[in-house]
């Protein structure tokens, strides 16, 4: 065989032979292990569907699959406006204080989830802060219900995400031309007009991709909804955790398993097609 | 000329920094408080919380079965990624687009649900040890970094000089060590320490896959605040940020953090 004929060869399977190795790790490891848990769901024959019949027709099971979403759609919704204020600030900042701002934005989310979340059990404990200035203010006579509630647990989550929407946003607001934003106001358009109709627009992509992450991730946030949720306020990876390592029941578990990755995947298939109207080139 | 910034955005902006913050600052503050509860502002400063934590055998023990998890998750990870990287940068038609969606599915699947499917195959059904278990999964949660992060850095070379040290005889493994990899030095190392931070981090995953006797730190952690609630966590907190701190500095120092942060 002539050089150029097996250097040819050579570089049609170098390709393959560079990937095949984490191909096997992931496919071995993540896909078959995933795969058997989601086959584990699958009913006896006649009744396939029978463990998601279980699991939809539990009314227990809707409260916490409802609590979930709207956790989700909370913290969604509070990260991403605290993180466009923060993103802002960043984008209109030079030099070392931007530096110092994207270092306060990039530094919680290096500190774990567990730090985070306990940050917040000493704020809204019972003896925490906010109960103790409420007392010592003469507002309340007992210390107040605030840990283990859904409220607790959107502050935590809204604190655990507000990072990744603010790394979201800022390169999309980076990248509006100042020209434009000039544009529009000396036409005569207020400072809300501009951001209604030019700034906000212009950041709908840094929005979504900002919004699927924090609405993924709180989905599946177990460490923040477990300390800061409780036992009362259970959402599905809570849920998950109890029925595999509590009551045991792997089938149920399984089952659970299986609508997170469905509602996952579904999230972000919605969300590429969303992406997609705002920007047809967009892959 | 930037524009200026709307006064009302600048409050609202300078809130929002604040309220990442002063979490932080209150932790730091529980870690050197006199107390046995929580409370801020702290009453009375000591270090007897940094000793408590410093003398409990399980939080050392777990903070080692952290550390060589992370370390042999993400160089493992690398191992099997930086290739992955290069193919996709270097053989674009060779490829089928969709190949390097692959590689982001551990992004896909809630953290959860894989520790979960690592319990039920890797430990119950193979009935491999824990530590395997947790190499697996910590591994699987850094492959993203590792052909993301380097992905990126090989995005922008230029494989010409690769074809020019080939066609002056140079072989290709020995190009790709001499011509690419110093080129994407810098993106193995961002790759490294964002996948070990996460791995340290990690709690889902982790979560099913400790035993007798091995525990990571976070669920070491988790496990105590949920017992007891007073300042140890506190105390751990800081000295992972500190760890933390440290990292970022020599990150800094080293390659400039805007280089990793991209």
């Amino acid at each position: 065989m002539s050089a150029p004929l097996m250097r040819h060869q050579f570089g049609r399977v170098a390709p393959l032979l560079l990937v095949l190795p984490g191909t096997l790790v992931v496919v071995l490891m993540l896909v078959l292990p995933i795969g058997d848990t989601f086959s584990e769901t699958i009913g006896p024959q006649g009744d396939r569907l029978a463990n998601y019949v279980k699991f939809f027709s539990s009314q227990y099971n809707w409260l916490v699959l409802n609590r979930t979403l709207s956790v989700a759609a909370m913290t969604t919704l509070i990260s991403l406006s605290l993180g466009f204020f923060a993103a802002m600030m960043i984008s209109r900042s030079r030099g070392q204080l931007r530096q110092v701002l994207m270092i306060a934005s990039v530094f919680p989310l290096l500190t774990g989830a567990i730090v985070r979340s306990f940050a917040w059990m000493v704020i809204l404990g019972r003896n925490g802060m906010v109960n103790q200035s409420l007392l010592s203010l003469g507002l309340v006579d007992a210390p107040v219900q605030l840990l283990f509630t859904q409220t607790s647990m959107v502050i935590g989550l809204a604190y655990l995400f507000t990072p990744l929407a603010i790394l979201s946003l800022v390169g999309v607001l980076d990248a509006i031309d100042d020209s434009v934003l000039e544009a529009s106001s000396s036409l005569g358009a207020s400072p809300l007009k501009v951001f209604l109709q030019v700034t906000l627009p212009l950041a709908i992509p840094g929005l979504i991709v900002g919004g699927v992450l924090v609405f993924t991730g709180s989905l599946a946030a177990f460490a923040t909804a477990r300390l800061l949720g409780g036992e009362s306020q259970m959402i599905l990876p809570t849920l998950l955790h109890e029925k595999a390592m509590v009551s045991f029941d792997w089938t149920s578990a399984s089952t659970i398993a299986a609508v997170m990755v469905v509602m996952t995947i579904a999230i972000i298939l919605v969300a590429n097609r969303i992406a997609r109207r705002f920007n047809p080139a967009m892959g | 000329m930037r524009k200026s910034l709307h006064p009302f955005v600048l409050v609202m902006g300078t809130g929002v920094f604040l309220f990442l913050l002063a979490p932080l600052v209150i932790i730091l503050g529980a870690a050197f408080s006199d107390t046995t509860y929580l409370t801020f502002p702290p009453q009375g400063l000591s270090l007897r919380w940094f000793e408590n934590v410093l003398a409990k055998q399980s939080f050392i023990e777990a903070f080692k079965t952290s550390l060589i998890v992370a370390t042999f998750g993400t160089t493992f990870a690398l191992i099997v990624g930086v290739p992955v990287a290069y193919a996709l940068a270097r053989y674009r038609s060779g490829l089928p687009s969709w190949y390097g969606s692959i590689f982001f599915l551990p992004v896909l699947v809630p953290e959860i649900v894989f520790g979960f499917a690592l319990l039920k195959t890797v430990i119950v059904a193979l009935e491999l040890p824990v530590m395997t278990a947790l190499l697996v999964g910590h591994t699987i949660l850094a492959i993203p970094y590792a052909v993301r992060v380097v992905g990126a850095s090989l995005a922008a070379f230029d494989f010409s000089a690769e074809e020019a040290a080939k066609s002056l005889g140079c072989p290709p493994v020995k190009s790709f060590f001499v011509v690419i990899l110093p080129n994407i030095a810098s993106g193995i190392v961002a790759a490294f320490i964002l996948a070990f931070i996460t791995s340290l981090n990690d709690v889902s995953i982790s979560l099913f896959l400790t035993g007798p006797g091995v525990s990571t730190l976070p669920i070491e952690l988790f496990t105590y605040v949920e017992q007891y609630f007073d300042p140890s966590v506190a105390a751990v907190s800081v000295l992972l940020m500190v760890l933390t701190v440290a990292v970022m500095v020599i990150v800094e120092r080293s390659l400039g953090l805007s280089a990793v942060m991209r």
